[in-house]
C-alpha cells in the first residue's frame, strides 16, 4: 500500500509538471515530448488503478500514434512559432482567471459532494479474469454496437485525412497495369525488313 | 496516506484545468490548443477509470475506450486539416482563419 501511493504521488506529480510544460513550452517540439511523458505517466496511473488494458493502449494509440502524428506535423511544417508565441503574457491574466474559475467549480462539486459511491462486492469484475478479459466480455457482448460505432468513427477519419492531405502532382508517371495487361504480340513487337549493311 | 477515488478525481480536476487555461493562453498556436484538448479528454479519462474501478464496474473503461477513439480520430482529422490550411495559406495562425468571416 505504501508503494501504491509512493507511485501515485510519481505519476501524478510529473504528469501535472508535464501537463504545464506542454502549455508553456517556448518550442512545440519540447510541448509534444511532454505530452508524450504525460501520456507515459497516465498509463502508469491506470496500471495503478487497476485498469491494465487501458494503460497499454494508452501507450500504443497515444504514444505510438496521437504523440508521433503531432511530432510529424510540427516539424513538418515550417512555421515561425515565437509569432505564434505572442498574447501570452497578455493573456495570462485572463487564462489563469479563468482557469481558478474552472478549478473553482471543480473543487467546489468534489468537496460538496458527499455522497461516495460504495464499491458493490457484486459488480467487481470476477477475481480470477484479467482485466483485458474482462474487457473483451462486456465490450464484444453488451457494447458491441458502440464497438461498431468506434469502428466506422476511425474510419471515416482515415478517409477523411486521406482526402483532406492527398494530392495529385501533374507529370508524375505512374504505371499504367491495364495497359500492360492488354498488350499483345500484335501491338508489342514490330516487324521491320533490315537493309543489308543499311540498317534503320 | 490511503489513495483512494479522492486523489484521482482531484489529479483529474487539475489536469483539466491545465487543458482549458493552455486552450487560452496559447490561442493563436492551433497545434498547442489540440494538445490541450488531447490533455482535457486525459482529464476525462482519467475521471471514467478512476470511478470504474473504484465501483467495479467495467463500463467506465469502456466509456474510456470510446473516448480514445474519438480523441484519435479528433487528432487525426484536426492535424490533416492543420496541413492542408497550411498548404493553402501558409501560415497556421488562428487570426488568419478568417475566411468564413462574413
Amino acid at each position: 500500500m505504501q508503494a501504491e501511493a509512493f507511485f501515485f504521488w510519481v505519476f501524478a506529480i510529473v504528469l501535472i509538471v508535464s501537463a504545464l510544460a506542454v502549455i508553456s513550452a517556448r518550442n512545440p517540439v519540447h510541448s509534444v515530448l511532454f505530452l508524450i511523458l504525460a501520456f507515459v505517466n497516465a498509463a502508469g496511473l491506470f496500471l495503478l488503478m487497476g485498469a491494465e488494458f487501458l494503460g497499454m493502449i494508452l501507450i500504443v494509440v497515444y504514444v505510438g500514434a496521437v504523440a508521433v502524428l503531432f511530432l510529424f506535423v510540427v516539424m513538418l511544417l515550417d512555421v515561425d512559432f515565437a509569432e505564434l508565441k505572442q498574447g501570452f503574457v497578455r493573456y495570462l491574466p485572463i487564462g489563469a482567471l479563468i482557469a481558478i474559475f474552472v478549478g473553482g467549480e471543480l473543487g467546489y462539486v468534489a468537496f460538496s459532494w458527499i455522497g461516495s459511491p460504495s464499491p458493490s462486492a457484486a459488480a467487481t469484475p470476477s477475481g480470477t479474469l484479467s482485466n483485458t478479459a474482462a474487457i473483451g466480455r462486456v465490450l464484444y457482448t453488451h457494447y458491441f454496437y458502440f464497438f461498431q460505432a468506434a469502428g466506422m468513427i476511425l474510419l471515416t477519419a482515415m478517409i477523411g485525412a486521406i482526402v483532406l492531405t492527398l494530392r495529385h502532382k501533374v507529370g508524375v508517371r505512374r504505371q499504367n497495369i491495364a495497359d500492360q495487361v492488354a498488350r499483345d504480340p500484335k501491338t508489342a513487337i514490330e516487324l521491320r525488313k533490315v537493309p543489308s549493311r543499311v540498317g534503320i | 496516506m490511503d489513495i483512494g477515488l479522492a486523489h484521482y478525481l482531484t489529479l483529474a480536476a487539475i489536469l483539466f484545468t491545465i487543458g482549458v487555461a493552455g486552450i487560452i493562453l496559447n490561442h493563436k498556436n492551433i497545434i498547442v490548443i489540440l494538445m490541450s484538448v488531447e490533455l482535457i479528454l486525459l482529464a476525462v479519462n482519467i475521471n471514467l477509470v478512476a470511478f470504474s474501478t473504484h465501483s467495479g464496474d467495467l463500463t467506465g473503461q469502456v466509456f474510456a475506450l470510446l473516448i480514445l477513439t474519438v480523441a484519435a480520430a479528433e487528432a487525426a482529422i484536426g492535424l490533416a486539416v492543420l496541413v492542408a490550411y497550411y498548404r493553402n495559406r501558409g501560415s497556421i495562425a488562428v487570426d488568419d482563419i478568417n475566411a468564413l468571416k462574413g
